[in-house]
């Protein structure tokens, strides 16, 4: 049985090249880049080539890019790193109310350290209203942490105009793009954010490797204190292999993502339409057009997603409930609650992210296996054929 | 310790948060691209540059004008003698 993957969002395999530019970084170039003789200077060198790569993948200056072991530790270090070196400034930051757990506990932190958090609202469709975040900020405001995709209902956020209002008003703004880097175009100066958080989970390089981009001015608390790796912001030696990594998965990102945002938009829309035309009582979650090009998220009426993924993995498709941090949770997702999505309808939530490996046949393998699971597990299910949940208007199959 | 107060300086040199010894490296590379006379202007969270700082201008030839305290931070003067 062949396998269809369709989680990109969880982990995408890491590309052969990006392997093969890793593996002399184990063994034949193993030196620490710290160290003052040549084994180290040279690391230190391909390390700074890595930070350039990086760097050219959105936009923007080496010397801002800092390397981190995540992006939920670039998220950390861009919300708990501003908010602790700025709160003589002011003790209050916003976030939306659809952030990556690592946005959102790192605020439930700094609640605990006195500092206040405004959770935003979002629409129907996920989306921010600019208007809403204008009225939030007050005088203490010091920093807005806004996704610039939701990686379980791939909505993209309205992030150059969001930013715009911060500018205006000397706060500064972070986006978690984790979920974007490597799927769409993002240039930080086209987006005017100071700090943009990103994985190599997303981007065909290892996990355990990640990036946070600062605008060089912003002072940031660090996480991790010892030596002076990361110009004095993160201590601990270098993650070299997954640096190298990391930079070799941005220089690929970087040539194929044209072609790879046609290509993987017209498998999504196929995925979509097919999944509307042959399946109904079915709610396609987060925005008809602003999503992510390769992101296909439903909630299915009467049916557990859990149940529905282990269907699908019977016949070789994989894919995802929600948040692949918080689909163990148990738990109805914050997100589909924020968007309005009622708890019972919510707990059929199915996502597919899709990458470039993918292929038409594989799509049309899911339309093939898929509706027959989903009314497999309606006829078993106790709630189908009860009084039907309320969609909201204009996103109902 | 010499206390001084609204000194103008030529650079600005922005170490707050940033960790020890940040404050003893980044001095001299920025010292490089200044000209001799002009004021390099430290400011640092990092109480240990307060001997530090002083010590390093000593042993590198460099004048330290003084130490000015503000509620985020420290900021030392540095004079680029040579």
């Amino acid at each position: 049985m062949n396998r269809v993957y369709l989680d990109h969002a969880s982990a995408t395999p890491v590309r052969k090249q990006v392997i093969e530019a890793m593996l002399p970084y184990f063994d034949q170039h193993f030196g620490n880049p710290s160290a003052v003789y040549d084994i180290g200077s040279k690391i230190k060198q391909v390390m700074e080539e890595q930070r350039e790569r990086v760097a050219n993948l959105i936009g923007a200056k080496p010397e801002d890019i800092i390397f981190t072991s995540s992006g939920a530790e670039a998220n950390n270090l861009a919300i708990k790193g501003v908010a602790l070196s700025g709160q003589k400034k002011g003790k209050h930051i916003i976030i939306s109310a659809i952030e990556h757990h690592s946005v959102l506990n790192s605020a439930r932190f700094l609640e605990r350290l006195d500092f206040e958090v405004t959770f935003l609202p979002v629409d129907q469709y996920g989306m921010v209203d600019p208007e809403r975040l204008r009225n939030a900020i007050n005088p203490e405001t010091i920093l807005v942490s806004i996704m610039h995709a939701n990686n379980e209902i791939g909505t993209i956020e309205p992030i150059s105009e969001l930013a715009a209002i911060c500018k205006e008003k000397g706060i500064f703004f972070h986006t978690d793009a984790v979920a974007s880097v490597g799927n769409t175009k993002i240039d930080v100066n086209e987006l005017n954010v100071d700090l943009l958080s990103l994985s190599g989970v997303s981007l065909g390089a290892p996990k355990g490797i990640g990036a946070l981009y600062f605008r060089k001015k912003i002072r940031l608390n660090p996480l991790i204190h010892g030596g002076i790796q990361e110009n004095g912001r993160r201590a601990g030696t270098e993650n070299v292999p997954g640096i190298v990594g990391l930079g070799k998965a941005a220089e690929l990102a970087m040539e194929e993502l044209p072609e790879k945002m046609i290509y993987v938009r017209k498998l999504r829309d196929r995925l979509i339409t097919g999944i509307h035309e042959k399946v109904d009582k079915i709610k396609l979650t987060g925005h008809p057009e602003n999503r992510l090009p390769g992101h296909a998220s439903f909630c299915f009426e009467a049916i557990e997603g859990e149940s529905l993924i282990f269907m699908l993995v019977q016949s070789g498709i994989y894919a995802n409930t929600g948040s692949a941090c918080a689909s163990k949770a148990l738990k109805t997702s914050p997100v589909l609650v924020a968007i309005g999505v009622q708890p019972a309808l919510a707990q059929g939530s199915v996502v597919f992210t899709l990458d470039n490996t993918n292929r038409t046949e594989e799509i049309d393998s899911v339309l093939e296996k898929l509706p027959a699971a989903v009314n497999r597990l309606r006829m078993l299910s106790p709630l189908w054929g009860k009084e039907a949940p309320v969609y909201s208007e204009g996103v109902c199959a | 310790m010499k206390f001084i107060k609204d000194i103008p300086a030529d650079e600005t040199l922005d170490l707050v948060c940033r960790m020890c010894p940040m404050h003893l490296l980044e001095p001299g590379n920025k010292l490089k691209c200044m000209k001799k006379g002009q004021v390099l202007e430290v400011l640092t969270d990092y109480d240990g540059a307060l001997e530090d700082i002083p010590e390093w201008c000593k042993k590198c030839g460099q004048e330290f004008i003084g130490i000015e305290e503000d509620e985020e931070c420290y900021k030392l003067y540095i004079k680029k003698v040579k």
